[in-house]
């Protein structure tokens, strides 16, 4: 067991305090030759621009678009634990990435599973989750949105979930589901009913997976929702009140229209983290189901429990492709400009 | 002549403001509005419930939130006997370090995103937009071969250069955005005054912006700080674990550890929920600001 001693400290510092001192040092590095070649040689209108941009530039491209297109070079190798360099086997070629794409569509993914029956769980994740949270988070949204007593007190203890750190949410429930101690499983059973097999029964382990999820995520959208219903100018609805229209009328012909600059942002989003949600299926799935596995958990145990690196690169990219077709078929139907504002927007509107 | 002030009941004060809406009605929604706060606050009392149990009680089937026999042994079992400080001073090291480099990066890149037209701005923002798209698991792949190969697995070197840039594209939409809603005469002011641009915005955006900033590093802090994945691939060694991946293994055998688990995630999330609480109001108007293009 190691213990926080006092070399170990010495050591992480000193290793971190190098790293960042190694940052600074490239990053005046590549300040002063871009000063020298725009500014001195070329006398560029936008030299200072460029300079102020290029650390983060730089830095993206070597730790973000480098890695993308190393991946995309994987799908084209073998490589696994076994064959990890050349000398040990490694090959490079269409040959392999033929395979390996064919693979994912044919060859099983998991032990037993194969790519379309994990594609629908996860679709079925996605489905039920973003549907449940923008459903339950409208809902709490419009009865918080109106002038009542202790309404701080609801929006604090509602925001709960969401405040504290996912990890341990996650961890917390993965106990709640224990068969014999698990509060759902007690309060089954004193009401008399059977209690469930969370963990080993794959319904209910995909249930218990759900369960968790809405409880993290409904608190988000209902922020955001609240956000979007509070910036409703309330003379829509008196006015509309005047002309004699219903509750019902009223929602579905000024909140929903004048939310949804928030709300469409919000549930992109929302498909997106739901889809590659890691966590929650990752540990709820106590006892490594099969059938909870989505795309993401799947993508996780190919490429660091079977070590089938080019495999899993491939699928990386095919999942990639799937998050990006859905996204660009829902932009273009709601017919919704993604501009840059709206996704702090989406994710910021929080006012009083 | 003043009417007598009458003496409200409670009910009265509790209906107060009940515009239109008949009492019955307002007693719904906060019945409504009182079991969801139970179902949201029951399981995070119950994991505090769990950490002041004492040990050979763990395994109660008690729905009780204080225990009868209410002990702190699990805290300072924690504390003294596991490396529960030690996983906290690795995250706290790493999340610091890579929350200062992305900040720093960010800063001055926001700047010239808001103030300059250049050529490449829109690809840019582009760019930055989509990766936020990007899943962290889509990386994990080859961020591990690249580590492995360039002999950064298991360092905190490693961790610290790929956790660096993750929250620079939401960093630079936030400050972008707050630094739009400054008017540039206040520059145009300080450059007449005989600083040069840089100065300016040194001496005069970056100050102004301190509550974007803010919002800025916390939100770098808490992704990295609440990470597992990254750090599940890069760190294997037990005296590299940060919290996250010290409660998983703790958590591992649920029996024996779980009154000190639910002790150790309580003392993890509780700064954690207390600095969003503060934060919450700047958060408010940085964001909102922020959001408002100008």
């Amino acid at each position: 067991m190691q213990s926080l001693s006092p070399q170990l400290f010495a050591k992480s510092l000193g290793e971190v305090g190098t790293t960042i001192l190694f940052v600074l040092v490239a990053i005046i590095a590549i300040e002063f030759l871009l000063y020298y070649i725009l500014k001195v040689k070329l006398n560029h209108v936008y030299a200072l621009p460029f300079m102020l941009v290029a650390p983060a530039a730089i830095g993206l491209l070597l730790l973000v678009a480098y890695p993308i297109g190393y991946n995309a070079v994987l799908s084209f190798t073998n490589m696994s634990l076994r064959r990890f360099t050349v000398e040990r086997g490694l090959t490079y070629g269409i040959k392999n990435a033929v395979e390996n794409f064919v693979g994912v569509f044919t060859e099983p993914i998991l032990k037993q599973r194969h790519f379309f029956p994990i594609l629908f769980t996860t679709v079925l994740w996605t489905f039920i989750q973003v549907s449940s949270h923008v459903v339950l988070g409208m809902f709490l949204a419009i009865l918080l949105n109106r002038p009542m007593k202790l309404r701080g007190i609801y929006r604090t203890l509602l925001l709960f979930p969401w405040a504290i750190p996912q990890i341990i949410a996650v961890l917390a429930w993965r106990g709640e589901f224990n068969y014999e101690y698990g509060y759902p499983n007690v309060i089954l059973k004193s009401l008399g009913l059977e209690p469930i097999r969370w963990l080993s029964d794959p319904f209910w382990n995909f249930a218990a997976i759900n369960i968790t999820n809405i409880w993290l995520g409904v608190p988000f959208m209902t922020v955001v929702l609240l956000g979007g219903l509070q910036s409703i100018d309330r003379t829509y609805y008196e006015a509309s009140e005047i002309d004699g229209a219903g509750k019902i009328y009223q929602f579905s012909h000024i909140t929903l229209p004048l939310i949804q600059p928030v709300m469409t942002p919000a549930v992109i989003l929302g498909v997106i983290w739901t889809f590659n949600m890691f966590n929650i299926p990752f540990f709820i799935n106590q006892l490594e189901l099969e059938s909870s596995d989505i795309l993401v958990t799947a993508l996780f145990r190919a490429a660091f429990e079977y070590n089938r690196y080019g495999f899993a690169a491939a699928f990386a990219l095919v999942n990639f492709f799937i998050l990006l077709v859905f996204t660009l078929a829902y932009l273009k139907l709601t017919r919704f400009k993604f501009d840059v504002g709206t996704l702090v927007t989406a994710t910021g509107k929080k006012r009083r | 002549m003043k009417r007598p002030i009458k003496k409200r009941s409670f009910f009265r004060w509790f209906f107060y403001r009940a515009r239109g809406d008949s009492p019955a009605k307002r007693l719904i929604i906060h019945l409504i509005l009182v079991i969801f706060c139970i179902m949201a606050v029951y399981p995070v009392l119950r994991i505090f419930s769990v950490s002041i149990r004492p040990g050979n009680r763990l395994l109660s089937t008690s729905l009780k939130i204080i225990p009868e026999d209410t002990t702190f042994g699990n805290y300072t079992q924690v504390i003294l006997n596991r490396d529960f400080l030690l996983w906290l001073w690795n995250s706290l090291l790493i999340t610091t370090s890579t929350a200062t480099i992305g900040v720093t990066l960010a800063s001055t890149s926001a700047y010239a995103f808001s103030r300059w037209q250049f050529p490449g701005r829109k690809p840019g923002m582009i760019f930055l937009l989509a990766t936020q798209m990007i899943p962290a698991a889509m990386l994990m792949v080859p961020i591990y071969i690249i580590a492995i190969k360039l002999g950064l697995i298991n360092t905190w070197r490693g961790v610290v250069i790929a956790y660096s840039v993750s929250s620079v594209p939401f960093s630079i939409w936030i400050l972008k955005g707050y630094y739009d809603t400054i008017p540039h005469e206040l520059e145009q002011a300080a450059m007449i005054d005989g600083t040069s641009r840089l100065g300016a915005f040194y001496r005069v955006i970056l100050p102004l912006s301190t509550p974007a900033l803010a919002i800025a590093f916390l939100f770098n802090f808490t992704q990295v700080w609440n990470d597992f994945l990254i750090a599940r691939i890069m760190l294997q060694r037990a005296e590299l674990y940060t919290w996250p991946l010290g409660l998983q293994r703790m958590q591992h055998q649920w029996q024996t550890q779980w009154g000190e688990f639910s002790a150790a995630a309580l003392m993890v999330s509780v700064p954690v929920m207390i600095l969003f609480q503060l934060s919450s109001r700047w958060l408010i108007s940085g964001l909102t600001l922020g959001s408002v293009k100008g």
